[in-house]
């Protein structure tokens, strides 16, 4: 027998069973203009994905924590730390990589692709992001671990919530929060070493010469973390995150998603061991989905703004399937059609290669594969050429034209070099740099990691002068690499 | 009013609002929200009383923390002036052969160099120093008084037929107009001096006024007209012309005899300050190498 479930019926005038968690809404139905937060008490679960979820906190904690500690050996004064944001002295370090201000189109293209790869995975797989790698779950996640070693689980800490004040919730309410607050001054602590020197800075925070930034950036950080991971938890995403909206552009039936399997589980009700499966769901409407749920919401109403995707319920409905002796899945990562097949009688398909997910696919190859060879070209002199606009050109005593040009000569590399600069295609033309004697080519030492400008000047002879402007070159050659920066040359109105 | 709609779906009131068939749910808001709504006019009030707010008939209410950002920008040009006093100490005792010849101290010349110069010598010579008609072209490398880095600096100390005692000064007289020659002479002469530059003239002009040069102009001008920078006396053979190069321009010149002022700017900047605007000149107008020994080759 297959039941479907109208998901579009007017639930207020439903008759059919109604969930715990449905109640529980109607009960707490808002009175006036505003809604008080209805406190969530997530259930302790084990299982494959609790696990998982486990494993990838430690994982990204570890990453976020341990990053800027990480030591890369750099020439000269430059800093050894791995990854670095130097806002003073303007660059990115991320191990061999450096990158200038001007450079910034790197960590653009960068998050394009983050954007991108985000697009596909949910298109694929639901909101991945939002139950596994979000810093709001993965916070949230440790923050209710911790308030679990102090207040116990679900049921002890509803308890505690109801009981009159006493020593013993004064002292685990005082623990959970001074933890959270250390916990979150640990966050913000290590925020601040991407910034700047991680061992140096670590010993100025202590003795109160840090930079001022590094106090407020620090203290803005164990703020809201405190308050996003502590007290706001499920409404950041409902309310403060827009990706929750966005994401449903991305999802469709072949998306992947945690799912209740209506078509197995309804209708439901209570089950005693002695009674027959027959003509009935397998859900037994133990409500353990709704209790272990850090979103507070119901699986088996549908995919929903608020879910994240975090698959705690499934671990939740197989432990208890395995319990009753049924299968297990019945609340799974699962696709829409597959749900719609399977009640059809049909054979569900799984389509991962689809317009939508071809197209986020192509998109990431593109911006990646620009981004790679963008990276490839990546010079290590950048010279461009500025030429002087007022005045264009100076007609000299003896009738010939001379434009000015300044050379932004940037060394990208991390020793110093000795340039040869040559001006080309203007015939007899003389290239000199102020202050120094006329030489060809002109030799040029080059700072490492800076720019050098250098104001030159080209003449060209009496005899050559033409008129209107003129393309030209100028070619820069190094020990490893020969550039042509084109710019143009002025003659100026006919005498 | 009306009866409030219901979303049939939800089961939540709608607003009455409705675009193109998308209804408004008149759901409630968080009510946390609400109260950094409050929160935002507690700030407000501590606002107040703690910083400058209220204007008043004489002024305004000051805060508790007396912030001013008036006081600030003050404390902060002085803190601008110890660090530009570092480079100023930096400028003041090199020469200013080592400031250009030194890659450091030649950029940091050439900034103060523009924002003086922009500020206080573009009125007349131009943004970029081009020059106009009466104004020198600084760019080039013609020099009434002289190109080299410490001609330039002279001159901006003392200036041009300035108030300063030592300022450079030399005289073009009005031939024409001082009745010195007559209109015919000073035609002849017009002549005589475009043959010097090389352009074709009337060769009976020309020689109706040699003697006439050799008197009058050849002693600030040279016998054979390539001027003296010492007096500050042109070049008459080149093609540059302060006051134009055609027949008119020239006759004018003559008859009329133009002298120019250049500002003594020696009191009004600190020595180091002139400095770095004649190296920012003297590089700007090709910056030749002023190293012994070495010979510039002809373009």
């Amino acid at each position: 027998m297959t039941i479907i479930i109208d998901r579009t019926r007017d639930r207020s005038k439903a008759t059919g069973p109604v969930s715990v968690a449905e109640r529980q809404r109607e009960k707490e139905k808002p009175k006036g203009l505003y809604k008080a937060r209805v406190p969530i008490y997530p259930k302790l679960v084990h299982g494959r994905w609790r696990w998982i979820k486990w494993a990838l906190l430690i994982v990204m904690l570890a990453i976020y924590y341990v990053t800027p500690w990480i030591r890369w050996d750099r020439p000269g004064v430059l800093p050894d730390q791995a990854v670095l944001v130097d806002f003073d002295g303007g660059r990115f370090y991320f191990f061999m990589v450096q990158l200038w201000p001007q450079e910034v189109y790197f960590i653009t293209g960068l998050l394009v692709m983050s954007a991108l790869a985000l697009f596909l995975v949910t298109a694929l797989f639901g909101r991945l992001w939002c139950g596994y790698a979000c810093p709001q779950t993965v916070w949230t996640d440790l923050y209710i671990y911790i308030e679990r070693l102090f207040e116990g689980d679900r049921n002890a800490r509803m308890r505690l919530d109801a009981a009159p004040m006493s020593f013993n919730k004064l002292w685990r309410k005082t623990g959970k929060h001074a933890v959270w607050i250390g916990a979150a001054f640990g966050t913000g602590g290590a925020w601040i070493f991407y910034f700047h020197d991680a061992p140096d800075l670590i010993r100025t925070f202590w003795v109160g010469t840090a930079p001022m930034t590094a106090y407020v950036s620090c203290a803005i950080l164990t703020f809201t973390t405190y308050v996003f991971a502590g007290h706001m938890r499920e409404q950041v995403c409902t309310y403060m995150c827009p990706w929750p909206r966005i994401q449903g552009a991305m999802l469709d039936d072949q998306s992947f998603q945690v799912t209740y399997r209506y078509d197995r589980g309804e209708p439901r009700g209570p089950h005693k061991k002695t009674e027959t499966w027959d003509g009935r769901g397998d859900c037994i409407d133990c409500n353990q989905c709704v209790v272990v749920c850090p979103m507070g919401i119901d699986i088996r109403d549908g995919a929903q703004l608020e879910c994240i995707n975090c698959g705690l319920c499934i671990d939740a409905c197989n432990e208890v399937m395995d319990k009753v002796g049924r299968p297990r899945g019945l609340i799974a990562y699962d696709t829409d059609s597959a749900v719609a097949a399977r009640s059809c009688g049909q054979k569900p398909e799984h389509r991962l290669v689809r317009p939508r997910t071809l197209y986020y696919g192509i998109a990431l190859a593109v911006v990646g594969g620009l981004m790679i060879w963008g990276f490839s070209v990546r010079p290590q002199l950048d010279v461009h050429a500025l030429r002087d606009r007022n005045p264009a050109f100076v007609r000299l005593a003896d009738g010939s034209v001379r434009n000015g040009y300044t050379l932004k000569i940037a060394n990208h590399g991390f020793e110093p070099t000795t340039i040869d600069i040559r001006y080309a295609g203007v015939p007899g033309a003389v290239l000199r740099s102020a202050g120094r004697p006329v030489e060809t080519p002109l030799r040029v030492a080059v700072e490492p990691n800076r720019v050098t400008p250098l104001r030159v000047f080209v003449t060209a002879p009496a005899e050559q002068v033409g008129s209107g402007s003129q393309e030209a070159a100028f070619e820069i050659r190094s020990d490893v690499e020969t550039r042509t920066v084109p710019t143009a040359f002025e003659y100026g109105d006919p005498q | 009013m009306s009866e409030t709609e219901r979303d049939e779906h939800s089961g939540v009131e709608t607003t009455g609002h409705e675009w193109d068939g998308i209804k408004e749910l008149d759901n409630p808001l968080p009510r946390w929200w609400l109260w950094i709504f409050y929160g935002s006019i507690v700030v407000a009030i501590v606002y107040w009383v703690l910083m400058p707010a209220w204007p008043g008939l004489n002024g305004y209410t000051p805060g508790l923390l007396k912030q001013s950002d008036r006081a600030d920008v003050a404390e902060e040009l002085q803190a601008l002036q110890v660090q530009r006093g570092r480079g100023e100490a930096m400028l003041a005792t090199a020469s200013l052969q080592q400031i250009e010849a030194d890659p450091d101290l030649q950029a940091h010349a050439l900034s103060v160099g523009q924002s003086v110069f922009g500020d206080n010598c573009a009125t007349c010579h131009g943004a970029g120093g081009g020059g106009t008609r009466g104004y020198p072209n600084l760019r080039d490398d013609v020099w009434l008084w002289g190109g080299s880095l410490d001609e330039i600096e002279h001159t901006l100390r003392v200036g041009v037929r300035a108030a300063h005692p030592e300022t450079r000064t030399s005289q073009m007289p009005a031939f024409g107009r001082d009745n010195m020659l007559t209109a015919a002479q000073v035609s002849d002469m017009t002549e005589y001096v475009v043959a010097l530059s090389g352009r074709p003239a009337d060769a009976a002009a020309v020689e109706r006024s040699r003697q006439i040069y050799a008197d009058n102009c050849a002693a600030c001008h040279t016998p054979t007209g390539v001027g003296d920078q010492a007096q500050g006396a042109p070049n008459l053979t080149d093609r540059e012309w302060l006051y134009g190069s055609d027949r008119d321009a020239i006759r004018g010149q003559i008859h009329n005899g133009r002298n120019g002022v250049m500002p003594s700017w020696e009191g009004r900047f600190s020595p180091a300050v002139i400095k770095a605007l004649a190296v920012y000149v003297h590089v700007n107008a090709g910056g030749a190498a002023e190293v012994p020994g070495v010979v510039e080759p002809a373009p």
